[in-house]
């Protein structure tokens, strides 16, 4: 009687530690995974970063797209207080 | 057959041969036994520890280097991790096919290759910091003896428009540079690590201990606005092309916050490929370089004078002659308008003029009004090698002294410095801190010199920039300008060379209520034009036009196109 429980027993817990064993892989993956895509977000941003700088941006504008900053005599500004007045 | 008969049975054996064996065989025991004590009572450790280390490892956990950002976020230098090839010659066995695909992939001639493997070392890198998709075709060769790892790499999208503020990281991910260096203990990461047993395929099957956690480097979000520097890197290189100058600086500051939103300087260089690199190219001369400012000195002088009650804006100073002897030493103009007012002084930058209206102040009210405005004294943003200038002590100061000072010579100052000492014009007298994380919560300034006469200041300068003044070219439309020329001889070996200048320009704007404090430095131009007004005025005019815009600062002037005097006639100040 007592052999068949603790045979029992001991059974479980080797079935258990096995249970434990592929839970922490999984787990151990999932990490690894987690760690990946952070590298890829960064390596992402670094991207955006770089096609999205000033610097190119302001060539892609100015040398394929043909555009230019308006000068100071084409702006009009308006100001918060005469918008109002004017609606 | 009878056994008991057998004839064997009948023989007498001695009796020491069982006694022999008996102490053979306990002796044996004896042996075993003493082994067994052995290895289980006195060199258990070193057993234990040499079995643990067949099937656990302990596993480095690396910690990212925060990333530092411009103040709205965007990404100005990131760390991605790369892999570095490294081999054990003596068991690298490769194909002579397998030799020219890994030079293929690491893009080394095969001479290199075959040197570097050839050497009697135990550890060679055949390079370091290769893109991980690179890594995984290396490693897809399956040479034996090669291996990688794992290290950071820090990339920096801006390039050269913001190379020296932010500066770079060795091969050991630690700063060196700028604010990677300044910042290196908050950006840093410090590696975990962790205690595991792995099974046979290499799986990790549990942690035997705690575990250590790694943690990451902070992010840092600077003051700098990328959009500004680029527009006043741009237009600082422009003007260093079109005057020749050997180098130029420029800090743009928010008046309201003291914050560095943009500093740039050249020569410069490209920090994600740093070979061929020299010091002139890596210095930081904004806050670094020390020169003798020239006339953007004079309001300081002039403000003390008013703050004492000696004179007013309308005083008249009498410059009659143009020149003023002190001692054997004269002072020069380099024009001759007889008497005018103390807001004319600034206006023409007249040294005589600024010359006497020092000679009528007590040499420690001035020291004081330089040394209160941060002249002297490093302005601690936490940068690498932040020059204070020099500033002597006033119980050494001669006449002659005290009298070049008030126009800038015989003191030398940072622009960065500069920049920072004309906020008080800006503020309404108030010495503002600097900083060059982004301010939330701005503190206040250390008042220097009163309201009043800060406004006062803020209208004389103003003068400076119309066409009867040095620098015209200064003007923004829509916008009132404020600000004060520089130009002066640059001292070499202790004399002043005589065809070698600095030209620059201080300026704030809008006048009626700054926001911006913008201070540019050029270094010898040497295309013919070397007064600030001619050289320097016109990037301050860009820079600031520009970024106001992009602030969308209210213009608080009328649209009117400026008229600019003809080239080269504008009033010329004194060197």
């Amino acid at each position: 009687m007592l052999l068949a429980l603790l045979t029992a027993c001991a059974l479980g817990l080797v079935t258990s530690q096995h249970q434990a064993r592929k839970l922490f892989a999984e787990l151990e993956r999932e990490q690894e995974r987690t760690m990946q895509l952070d590298v890829e977000w960064g390596q992402l941003q670094l991207e955006q970063s770089t096609w999205a700088m000033h610097a190119r941006v302001e060539r892609v504008a100015r040398d394929r797209l043909h555009m230019g900053a308006p000068d100071a005599k084409r702006t009009q500004v308006v100001l918060p207080a005469t918008a109002q007045a004017g609606r | 057959m009878n056994h008991a008969a057998s004839p064997v049975l009948a023989l007498r054996l001695p009796l020491w041969r069982s006694r022999l064996l008996l102490a053979l065989i306990a002796g044996g025991f004896l042996v075993l036994a003493g082994r067994a004590v052995y290895l289980q009572g006195l060199n258990n450790d070193f057993l234990q520890q040499k079995g643990e280390s067949r099937y656990s490892r302990v596993l480095e956990i690396s910690a990212n280097r925060g990333k530092i950002s411009d103040r709205h976020g965007e990404a100005l230098a990131i760390s991605t991790p790369v892999k570095s090839v490294w081999a054990i010659p003596e068991e690298v066995q490769y194909s002579s096919q397998q030799r020219a695909k890994l030079a293929a992939l690491l893009e080394l001639p095969l001479r290199d290759i075959d040197k570097r493997l050839n050497e009697a070392t135990a550890f060679v890198y055949l390079k370091r910091q290769i893109p991980p998709e690179v890594a995984e075709r290396v490693s897809e060769l399956r040479i034996p003896g090669l291996f990688q790892n794992r290290e950071y790499r820090r990339y920096y999208p801006g390039g050269d428009v913001m190379a020296q503020v932010l500066g770079f990281t060795g091969a050991d991910d630690a700063g060196q540079e700028g604010i990677e260096l300044a910042f290196q203990s908050t950006l840093a990461g410090k590696s975990g690590s962790r205690r595991v047993i792995k099974d046979r395929l290499g799986q990790i099957v549990e942690d035997t201990q705690s575990i250590r956690e790694a943690q990451n480097g902070r992010d840092l979000v600077l003051a700098l606005d990328a959009k500004l520097q680029n527009l006043a890197f741009s237009q600082l290189k422009l003007a260093v092309d079109s005057n020749k100058a050997k180098a130029g600086a420029i800090v743009v500051l928010d008046a309201r916050t003291g914050e560095v939103l943009a500093l740039a300087n050249l020569p410069t260089y490209n920090p994600n490929n740093r070979n061929r690199l020299s010091g002139a190219q890596l210095r930081n001369r904004a806050i670094t370089d020390t020169f003798e400012p020239g006339s953007t000195l004079k309001p300081f002088t002039v403000a003390l004078a008013i703050e004492l009650g000696k004179i007013t804006p309308q005083s008249i100073i009498a410059t009659a002659a143009g020149s003023l002897s002190i001692g054997k030493a004269t002072i020069h103009d380099a024009h001759r308008f007889g008497d005018m007012t103390a807001a004319q002084v600034i206006q023409r930058s007249s040294n005589v003029g600024a010359a006497k209206i020092a000679l009528s102040l007590p040499a420690e009210a001035m020291w004081g009004m330089f040394d209160k405005v941060g002249f002297g004294s490093a302005p601690r943003l936490g940068f690498p090698g932040e020059a204070g200038g020099k500033l002597r002590a006033y119980k050494s100061w001669r006449p002659i002294e005290q009298a070049t000072m008030a126009y800038g010579h015989g003191i030398s100052v940072s622009l960065l410095q500069l920049a920072r000492a004309y906020t008080i014009f800006a503020r309404d007298g108030e010495l503002m801190p600097l900083s060059v994380l982004r301010v939330d919560t701005p503190l206040g300034g250390r008042p220097v010199i009163s309201a009043a006469t800060a406004h006062k200041l803020r209208d004389m300068l103003e003068l400076a920039v119309q066409p009867e003044g040095t620098a015209p070219r200064a003007r923004v439309m829509g916008y009132r300008v404020a600000g004060k020329t520089g130009t002066a001889h640059k001292e070499e070996n202790g004399a002043y060379a005589r065809h070698k200048f600095v030209s620059s320009f201080v300026g704030l704007a809008p006048v009626s209520d700054p926001r911006l404090v913008i201070a540019v430095m050029l270094d010898e131009p040497s295309a013919g034009q070397y007064f600030g007004g001619a050289v320097a005025a016109p990037v301050f005019s860009a820079v600031m036009g520009g970024a106001l815009r992009m602030l969308g600062v209210p213009p608080d002037a009328p649209l009117k196109p400026l008229e600019l005097p003809p080239e080269g006639s504008e009033i010329k100040e004194s060197v």
